[in-house]
């Protein structure tokens, strides 16, 4: 296939009007700079928001209690009730599907400083878990340790404050550990200080949370066993959209609620919520596809534009290669390889500046620091590699016409031609 | 060698067709030197597309070293023409942008002659033609004559059986048309087959044989005394 000749021939002629040969290029490694730039603002807005979702399990649902709106079992309606530590149990019994199940409880205050320490104060949400929370949670232990199930079991008061707390609560170089801190008139120890994993920008409120063992807040803030809400993640190889269902109805029976009462249990499928932010990927990655091929596909119409000139203005030498007895195929692939050749080298081109591109956005993001909802734009070696497949069959295309009207002309005609 | 019974071909030209030839018989041996001669719209340059495959013919037969020439689909015809003829034009017709010696490869290359042996065949022919020294220039540095004696050399680069000449001469003047009538006659001196259209009277009686073509048909075919070209040439 590959034959010296071949190749010398296409690139005397493409070179043989180099102007155009670049002007004609210039479309196609356009449309694919124009591709790979959409693609990696698509892959730049899905990195930024997939790392929102980093280091949460996705695989969750939270699950809280409303009001009933059916009586049931003797049990009037518009009743209030709450979840108990039991059905926690009950769900790990029937329902061994899910890996974590985290009984959940929260104190905020509406107004006013619920934290003090010494001079200092400030309002925080307070969390009573259990330690497998750190895994449902895109947070990491930054200094100390997380609870324990020793903690839980002895309901010791210990507590882990976001870093954003220590900043507030304690000076730059004061040591956090050890320290105690008094919530809502109680005091307790901090054992650790956590970050949050997605360190994009930060608002007011990130890393400005407390979490403590889940028994110590039960006693320390008088909930007995009841739990405020739930969150579920389901183990790896199921999906825990499967499984709400036989979850609600689970605790549905075990708190007397009527079967058909759909209000009163919430919950909240991040999974499916997940997949609905996976599907809006996609349908970005269609979109920057459908717009790039459309505007590769204005260069590629010019590409096949100069062909049908360079076929025009090459009507006699082809009518000699006929007359000395090229075969018209040899013709043809010679049309197409010009086509796909000019196409692929532009296209080339335009990758290239793609990359440079990107990577100059990459370099300015880097400087100028994390900008919300958007990470890192890139494509990867598949879009490049999908490109190029796009190049050829667009080369193909573009070469087609042209070369079928090439071989189209009788050679007498073409020698005729002056 | 070439032997044509009854041949018709007309064009059509809108609603009106064109009746070029009229039942031409005409049969040529090997090692003949023809001369096709005819005033404009004689159908002369008709006769040699046809002879050449370059169009095709409406009634009649054409066999060509006892292949018959019918039906052809293009790459057939594209095989046919590269193996048994050879191409001279007026107008020289050699490719811009390839040296004297790619030029003369040419035909080689369509028959998938390896690179080395082509150059080596190229060179060989050029030499014949007395440009060796040529070979790397492009057409454009070449004067009509030298162009003309590659075309010649590229025709018979492929080793045809029969070298069909489109007024070889039309574009020279008289001194270079003396000087490729003799390239012309020497290389019908090692017995190829050579059939020269023209409507110069002295290019044709360098010929051995000259048939007039007049309205289509064929007016006179008679055997001549060859004027040698080289007796001009200096």
């Amino acid at each position: 296939m590959f034959s010296k000749d071949r190749w010398k021939e296409i690139l005397e002629v493409l070179s043989s009007n180099m102007l155009r040969t670049v002007a004609t290029a210039f479309g196609v490694g356009w449309g694919i700079f124009i591709l790979i730039i959409l693609l990696a603002a698509g892959k730049g807005l899905e990195n930024g928001i997939r790392q929102d979702f980093n280091g949460v399990a996705t695989n969750t649902m939270f699950m809280w209690t409303e009001t009933t709106t059916m009586a049931y079992q003797g049990l009037p309606e518009g009743r209030n009730f709450n979840f108990k530590l039991s059905d926690v149990d009950l769900l790990r019994r029937n329902v061994p599907e899910l890996r974590i199940i985290s009984p959940r409880n929260s104190l905020r205050q509406a107004v006013g400083d619920n934290v003090i320490r010494g001079t200092e104060s400030g309002r925080y949400r307070v969390f009573g878990d259990y330690p497998e929370i750190i895994e449902q949670n895109p947070i990491y232990t930054a200094h100390g340790r997380f609870f324990n199930h020793n903690d839980i079991k002895e309901k010791r008061k210990v507590v882990v404050i976001g870093d954003g707390i220590r900043q507030d609560l304690f000076e730059e170089d004061e040591e956090v550990l050890g320290e105690y801190i008094k919530i809502s008139g109680v005091n307790f120890m901090v054992v650790g200080t956590y970050k949050e994993k997605t360190s994009n920008g930060g608002g007011e409120n990130s890393e400005r949370q407390i979490f403590m063992p889940f028994t110590t807040f039960s006693q320390a803030f008088n909930r007995s066993d009841n739990v405020g809400w739930m969150a579920i993640t389901a183990k790896d190889d199921s999906s825990i959209s499967l499984l709400t269902d036989k979850i609600v109805n689970t605790v549905k029976q075990s708190r007397k609620v009527h079967p058909d009462d759909a209000r009163a249990i919430g919950f909240f499928d991040l999974f499916e919520q997940f997949n609905r932010v996976e599907s809006l990927f996609g349908a970005l990655q269609f979109v920057a596809y459908f717009v790039g091929i459309l505007v590769l596909l204005a260069g590629i119409i010019g590409v096949s534009n100069i062909m049908l000139i360079v076929i025009k203005e090459r009507t006699k030498e082809i009518g000699i290669r006929r007359a000395l007895g090229e075969d018209p195929w040899s013709i043809k692939k010679q049309i197409l390889m010009e086509s796909i050749f000019l196409t692929i080298l532009s296209g080339m081109v335009g990758i290239i500046f793609g990359a440079l591109f990107i990577y100059g956005i990459n370099l300015v993001l880097d400087s100028i620091g994390p900008v919300d909802m958007f990470l890192n734009p890139s494509v990867s070696l598949g879009v490049v590699l999908s490109a190029l497949i796009i190049l050829i069959v667009s080369g193909l295309l573009a070469g087609f016409i042209p070369a079928n009207s090439a071989i189209r002309v009788r050679p007498i005609e073409a020698l005729r031609a002056e | 060698m070439i032997q044509i019974e009854n041949l018709h071909k007309s064009y059509k030209m809108g609603s009106n067709s064109l009746h070029v030839l009229k039942g031409i018989n005409f049969s040529v041996k090997e090692g003949e030197l023809v001369a096709i001669m005819g005033s404009s719209g004689s159908g002369k340059s008709t006769l040699l597309n046809i002879l050449g495959m370059l169009d095709e013919l409406d009634e009649g037969s054409y066999d060509l070293d006892g292949v018959p020439i019918k039906n052809l689909n293009e790459t057939k015809a594209a095989n046919y023409r590269n193996k048994f003829l050879g191409f001279v034009f007026q107008s020289f017709n050699l490719i811009n942008y390839k040296n004297a010696m790619e030029n003369v490869a040419l035909p080689l290359y369509y028959q998938r002659v390896g690179r080395k042996e082509r150059q080596e065949k190229a060179l060989k022919y050029l030499d014949q033609v007395g440009l060796k020294e040529w070979a790397d220039h492009l057409p454009s540095e070449l004067s009509g004559g030298q162009k003309q004696r590659v075309a010649i050399a590229r025709a018979m680069a492929a080793e045809p059986k029969v070298l069909l000449a489109d007024e070889p001469t039309g574009a020279l003047d008289s001194t270079t048309s003396y000087e490729v009538m003799d390239l012309i006659q020497k290389i019908n001196d090692q017995g190829n087959t050579i059939l020269i259209v023209t409507h110069e009277e002295d290019i044709a009686h360098m010929c051995k044989r000259i048939v007039h073509l007049k309205d289509g048909v064929i007016l006179e075919d008679k055997k001549v005394d060859q004027v040698r070209a080289d007796q001009y040439v200096q």
